[in-house]
């Protein structure tokens, strides 16, 4: 049962239920019988066990939650939603979160902090409800020590506020783990929390909207030649007044534009800012000098408007996943706490305090945190989330552990060797694919296209000026050139690209495609070679097929076998073990398992061997040649072989088609991290001029990228484990695969749900459609461009036709690059309402 | 029409103000959590006689 090694479980959501088992063949009736669901999460409870108030609770941690809820009068609770809770693990250490009320630990973690009263953020992954929403504001009535509590559920934190001295750190996250919301504490919550910016971009709009309103209503009494009536004191005012509204808009709505125009003039670049900013400084100047002078009324409704229509164009295409980190390292991935063994007992300490040579004590499911060796006997580390390896790998006393595998089985010993920052894995982010920032803006489409139009606009201003001068009128030149500056403003150039790859951006998101940025589309458009991971990528990690190899096992014998596996802490044992429902008539005695090789036991009067090749003929049972090669466990009855199973991922549905259709189209390579038995399996998905890559190290999977991208590709990389993110960083694009909501993804352009995987064909057909309509969008914006610089050239631009012509413009580049870019979403299959969203509100992510 | 000064000047207050409350809404973070609030609102009932009220002033202490 491999599910229960996702790295959701560190997160802090107690262990999820058994995955539903797929794909079993063979004789095994998993038919369950019918159980009742628990009162408080939902899970079917095991026979009559705890009831309380004549309901029924799956386990004890239930029980009581519900009996702590009641006595407090929170019963409410359960009548906001049904079955609103999360399995609570009742066995959870006294001491588990003691490491909180360490000094150093609670100040990196407060936001806030004085004698009388603190105040600290957790992420809580389990919220998941209404009801949960108001329990944790309720929160107050289970301890005294707790104040006000409010819940952000889009980011999924609550924020407490509490007295220290009536309530210790470690006290609240102790009442949040025993109602069902353990925080999730890991490395990266120690760095110092990011202030998240305030929305600048929000007010700046407002303000420009606020000018554009008002100064066109003073505009138009000018256009509409209402001025014989208003007489020419109004004039004046009218101008003034637009005059001072404007200073805003330009100093503090348009101020990013300043900038980033200086910048790029610096960087001897031309972005479109440089063609903005020049136009707004004509606008503005033009303006100024005409009203000052009283020669006319200026351009500054267009002024304004045009800053405003730019705002918005911007706020639309900075959609932003709140519940997403795109950006997260090794330190998402490991716990803040482990626990030491001292000379007087054991403690749980921060795991920046540990150090070299420290003696841990790591239980069943729990991390590595640092490089260690093996004090204890035996382990079986589970490194897939790491490596990409699948199967579970045996060590031996003495063994040098690499940090980040995840323990299965009794409990160990290990002995630290490296501070964690300097492990095996976490070196990896030292490489310097890591170090240079990702390049978001530079050499996006806009960008390259800008530089002809800035140059070419530049051409055309100053040839007017000459011309005119050389025909001796040089006033009229000059209107001229300002005139081609303020016409030329690009508005609607630079809204093509925000409005369409906002609308991709938006599409995706809601099919469970999250983007980091809207460039991101552009980067998806130029792909040409695709590597794909294999374990949590192309198969499913959670779900396992397994087959039987020999003659057809008796419901008995298969229950025997259930029984047995029953027992033992092994995936494959637990896989196994779900292949019949547990039963208490069948006693399992003699039980003895030696890791890495094998289980035996008498059950129902049989003796059963489960294990290994190795372990069986140690027992001196001889084995036929004809079983199944490698990662398959062999069963002898009664000292006689029987057959053997074998467990492989699941395949992800569709895969096939999708690997062939890909094939076809782009360079396709396979990099895993496992070892070389399923080569044949995928030769035949890959097709023949498939390059497969087994056995890559992190190292090797990022070196495999680079060297695609010497060759002049740009690689999309798909993966999901930490093994994977120095590849995903390299690649062009980093698409990180995620089973569900809230779980570790390593730092990546694209977080795509599982179900999505599929239609990665179909994700980079959308996005070069979505570059093709930027592209369309340029066009119609030049030939407005060709229009209004024509007039501007021939010194006859007014106001009035500015102001037409500028939102006219505008508009039609907007609609066109919303409305063409949903039809092709719905053209390529991506708007169905009915596909998976990572951000969607009412979604239930307890499992 | 002298009293079109009266009205531009009190049409720019009424907007000025409008604007200076959206200034002061976002600084306050009144945006900030735009989905809970409406979750939040669903399951509001009074509370409930309770011997274990909070004992601590019920404000945001901005850091």
């Amino acid at each position: 049962m491999l599910s229960a090694l996702q790295p959701a479980s560190l997160a802090g959501i107690p262990a999820n239920p058994p995955g539903i088992p797929q794909g079993i063949s063979g004789q095994a009736d998993p038919a369950p019988a019918p159980h009742l669901p628990c009162h408080h999460c939902g899970e079917p409870c095991s026979q009559g066990q705890f009831k309380l108030d004549s309901h029924s609770f799956c386990c004890l941690g239930c029980q009581t939650v519900f009996s702590l809820l009641r006595d407090s009068g929170l019963g409410n609770f359960y009548s906001i939603a049904t079955r609103p809770g999360t399995r609570v693990d009742a066995a959870a250490r006294p001491d588990r979160w003691a490491f909180l009320d360490d000094p150093s630990v609670t100040a990196r973690l407060l936001d806030f902090n004085d004698e009388r009263i603190s105040r600290v953020t957790f992420h809580l992954p389990a919220i998941h409800c209404v009801a949960c929403v108001w329990l944790l504001e309720n929160l107050y009535r289970l301890h005294p020590g707790v104040g006000r509590t409010q819940v952000n559920f889009a980011r999924r934190e609550v924020a407490i506020t509490f007295s220290p001295q009536k309530a210790p750190l470690s006290q609240i996250a102790s009442l949040l783990a025993r109602i069902g919301y353990e925080p999730s504490l890991t490395l990266a919550e120690l760095d110092h929390k990011t202030e998240r910016p305030r929305s600048r971009l929000g007010l700046q709009i407002a303000v420009a909207g606020f000018a554009f309103g008002n100064i066109m209503l003073f505009s138009l009494p000018l256009y509409l030649g209402l001025d014989s009536v208003t007489g020419p004191t109004f004039r004046g005012l009218f101008g003034w007044l637009s005059l001072a509204l404007a200073l805003p808009v330009v100093a503090f709505s348009a101020g990013d534009y300043w900038r980033s125009a200086w910048a790029s003039v610096r960087q001897r670049t031309l972005t479109l800012d440089v063609p903005i900013a020049a136009g707004l400084a004509a606008l503005y100047g033009q303006s100024a000098w005409e009203i000052l002078s009283g020669h006319g009324e200026g351009y500054l409704d267009s002024l304004a408007g045009l800053v405003f229509f730019l705002l918005c164009g911007r706020i639309f295409q900075r959609k932003t996943h709140e519940r997403l980190a795109f950006d997260r390292d090794y330190k998402g991935f490991f716990p803040l706490a482990v626990v030491r063994q001292t000379p007087t007992g054991e403690e749980t300490v921060s795991i920046s305090r540990l150090q070299v040579g420290d003696r841990l004590r790591v239980r069943h499911g729990e991390l590595i945190p640092a490089d260690a060796r093996l004090l204890s006997d035996d382990a079986l580390i589970d490194y897939s989330f790491v490596t990409g390896e699948s199967e579970p790998v045996t060590r031996h006393s003495g063994d040098h552990l690499y940090a980040g595998g995840r323990h299965v089985g009794g409990a160990v010993e290990l002995e630290t060797l490296k501070p964690v920052s300097q492990s095996y894995l976490t070196s990896l982010w030292n490489d310097e694919a890591f170090r240079k920032g990702r390049n978001d803006s530079f050499d996006t489409l806009t960008n390259r296209y800008s530089r002809r139009f800035t140059r070419l606009v530049l051409a055309v201003a100053v040839a007017a000026i000459l011309g005119w001068a050389l025909a001796g009128n040089a006033s009229r030149g000059l209107k001229a050139f300002t005139s081609v500056l303020i016409v030329a403003c690009p508005c609607a150039l630079a809204l093509a690209a925000p409005f369409t790859l906002g609308t991709a951006q938006r599409l995706l998101a809601r099919r469970g495609v999250c983007l980091r940025n809207g460039h991101v589309v552009e980067a998806i458009a130029k792909v040409d070679a695709i590597a794909l991971d294999k374990t949590g990528t192309l198969t499913a990690a959670s779900t396992t097929e397994i087959r039987f190899h020999g003659t057809d096992l008796t419901p008995k014998e298969t229950a025997a076998i259930a029984a047995l596996c029953g027992q033992s802490t092994h995936p494959y044992s637990r896989r196994i073990a779900q292949l019949a429902p547990a039963s208490e008539s069948l006693l399992v005695s003699g039980f003895s398992e030696t890791a890495g090789a094998g289980l035996s036991a008498q059950v129902g009067g049989r003796s059963i061997l489960v294990g290994s090749a190795a372990w069986l003929r140690r027992h001196d049972v001889p084995i036929p040649d004809s079983h199944p090669a490698s990662a398959s466990v062999l069963i002898a009855f009664d000292g006689r072989f029987r057959g053997a199973f074998t467990l492989d991922n699941t395949l992800r549905p569709e895969v096939d088609t999708l690997l062939h259709n890909l094939g076809q189209r782009f360079e396709l390579a396979l990099i895993s991290g496992d070892n070389e038995r399923e080569r044949n399996r995928f030769a035949v998905l890959f097709g023949d001029h498939a390059r497969l890559h087994f056995n890559q190290s992190p190292q090797d999977k990022l070196g495999f990228i680079r060297r695609l991208q010497s060759k002049g590709h740009t690689v999309m990389m798909v993966g999901d484990g930490l093994n994977d993110a120095g590849a995903l960083r390299q690649g062009d694009v980093g698409v990180a695969v995620v089973e569900g909501v809230g779980k570790f993804s390593p730092a990546s352009d694209v977080i795509l749900d599982s179900q999505m995987v599929p239609r990665l064909g179909s994700i980079v057909d959308f996005s070069r459609r979505a570059t093709w309509i930027v592209r369309v969008g340029f066009s119609i914006s030049a030939a407005y461009n060709v229009v209004g610089i024509s007039i501007a050239a021939a010194g006859i631009l007014s106001p009035l036709i500015c102001a037409i012509l500028m939102p006219v413009s505008s508009a039609t580049v907007v609609l066109f690059a919303v409305g063409a870019t949903t039809l092709a979403a719905r053209r390529f299959g991506l708007t169905s309402a009915a596909g998976p969203d990572l951000e969607s509100e009412t979604r239930n992510t307890k499992r | 029409m002298e009293v079109l000064v009266l009205l531009i000047a009190a049409s720019l207050a009424l907007a000025g103000t409008v604007l200076a409350v959206f200034f002061w809404a976002t600084r306050t973070g009144q945006f900030d959590d735009t989905t809970t609030p409406a979750m939040r609102i669903l399951t509001d009932d009074p509370p409930a006689p309770s011997t274990l009220s909070p004992t601590l002033p019920q404000k945001t202490q901005d850091p």
